[in-house]
């Protein structure tokens, strides 16, 4: 099982470690529902540097990520400027997630834990025909500090300069990679730093009054912020048209061929299937795979769980379109009746339901 | 971890059964079951007047993480519930043993009883 550099001082906070993806990861350190709700009302701080980084190095960088992203690189052409895409195989299928950064010297590439060695070899192939090679970093960690409280408690770290930041922007802090994106829907910050000093900025934010923060709490915080998980909510079975990711494709260049694109004008987007969040106020909770109908027909529900700020249960579901807002589901043997929306639940602290 | 009280009786599946005064029992689960399954959400509890055979399906726990059955000791009839749980689901997780039981039943056949795990055993059972 593959540990993080903060392992020991998880075990010594008292978390439960759980397998995720072939690493050993904390999923709470005490109260899952707690960490939920400091994270919305002050600032907590994630380990997930069992996320994979890629940096590329070469002249031909940028052309690469056009041919391989369905987004478009373009957009972050000025340096200091990050992107989340998908990554598509030829068929259109969702190979995974990913953000990219424009860093000036060089773009980086963060993408799942689970995917690392197939992404690895998918870089590798797609750069054939590009003068660009791609690396693997196992020297770094990420942090992720997230919630209302989370600009205040780095500067009380002296880490200065980050009051200007928009969403999406990268700027470089006492040698660590500062972005202001995040995983939870909440103002919030990821910091890459090299496993030499992650120690000791954890330890920092701790002593400065930033609580630990499991990856149970990171998975309610991001259902709640409309944001998919790959594996649960898409996979290479899926294209973004039915995994509310029609946003991250970018046509606007018709000279630009990127990968799976040609299958992906190919969609008839009336009538594939769609993603959408499901809201359950009796009492039950939704769970991946229960069936769920509608007026024009149904599917399943995706990720699933018990929302704690709403104190009712939300979901996923890929269903038929065509609904009329309303549906039922099956939990066990009973059925209950369910709201269908548009993600996300919230966003910044705020009800967008 | 919350030291087993010595005057409980338990399935190996985590649930807890003690005998009262009155002779009527009491169900709930275990402190290690309630820290497997971490934030517990919502309890289904059953019906009072029901009639459970030992190993029946009797209530549904539903954590942050899983929907779990939970499945009666032994054999006898529903005779209270803690409602209490139906809105204060958290119970559970901070007091397993006392405040968070889940039913009260009237048993068919005492011996059943001696089909279940001392606390020695049941701790144990844990340990693997």
């Amino acid at each position: 099982m593959n540990k993080t550099t903060l392992y020991d001082m998880h075990i010594k906070l008292g978390a439960k470690m759980v397998d995720f993806g072939g690493w050993s990861m904390p999923i709470n350190y005490g109260s899952q529902i707690n960490e939920h709700k400091i994270v919305r009302s002050n600032v907590g701080i994630f380990d997930v540097s069992h996320m994979s980084v890629f940096d590329l190095s070469g002249p031909e960088q940028e052309k690469f990520l056009k041919n391989l992203l369905p987004n478009d690189v373009q957009k972050i052409n000025t340096p200091g400027r990050a992107l989340y895409s998908p990554l598509l195989n030829e068929a259109g299928g969702i190979l995974d997630d990913l953000i990219v950064y424009n860093l000036g010297d060089h773009y980086r590439i963060i993408s799942n834990c689970a995917t690392c060695s197939q992404n690895h070899g998918w870089f590798t192939k797609q750069s054939d025909n590009y003068d660009v090679n791609i690396e693997f970093m196992n020297n770094f960690s990420i942090i992720a500090v997230q919630g209302p409280n989370s600009g205040n408690i780095l500067k009380s770290i002296d880490m200065n300069g980050l009051d200007e930041m928009n969403d999406f922007d990268v700027t470089n802090v006492n040698s660590m990679m500062v972005a202001k994106t995040g995983y939870t829907g909440e103002e919030g910050f990821e910091i890459v730093i090299d496993n030499a000093n992650v120690k000791s900025l954890w330890a920092n934010l701790i002593d400065a009054g930033a609580v630990p923060i499991g990856l149970g709490a990171r998975d309610t915080l991001r259902l709640e912020a409309g944001l998919n998980l790959y594996g649960t909510d898409m996979d290479s079975a899926n294209h973004p048209y039915e995994s509310n990711l029609a946003w991250t494709l970018d046509f606007k260049d018709i000279d630009r061929n990127f990968i799976g694109k040609s299958a992906l004008l190919k969609i008839d987007q009336t009538a594939c299937k769609e993603l959408k969040g499901i809201i359950l106020r009796d009492k039950g909770i939704l769970r991946s795979h229960q069936m769920i109908e509608h007026d024009s027909g149904g599917g399943e529900i995706l990720s699933g769980t018990f929302s704690p700020s709403f104190g009712f249960s939300i979901a996923f579901a890929r269903i038929d379109k065509g609904h009329n807002g309303e549906g039922k589901v099956q939990i066990r043997n009973n059925e209950f009746k369910v709201e269908i929306v548009s993600p996300p639940f919230m966003r910044k602290g705020k009800i967008v339901i | 971890m919350k030291e087993i009280p010595g005057d409980l009786k338990f399935r190996p599946s985590h649930e807890w059964v003690r005998v009262e005064d009155d002779g009527t029992v009491t169900v709930g689960i275990s402190d290690h079951a309630q820290d497997l399954l971490g934030d517990i959400v919502f309890v289904e509890l059953p019906d009072i007047g029901v009639q459970m055979s030992a190993e029946d399906e009797v209530a549904i726990v539903e954590s942050v993480k899983a929907a779990s059955d939970v499945y009666s000791p032994i054999s006898g009839e529903v005779i209270e519930v803690n409602e209490l749980l139906l809105d204060n689901p958290e119970t559970i997780n901070e007091s397993p043993y006392s405040d968070g039981w889940f039913y009260k039943m009237q048993p068919d056949d005492m011996d059943e009883l001696g089909e279940l795990l001392s606390p020695e055993e049941y701790g144990e059972v844990c340990e693997e």
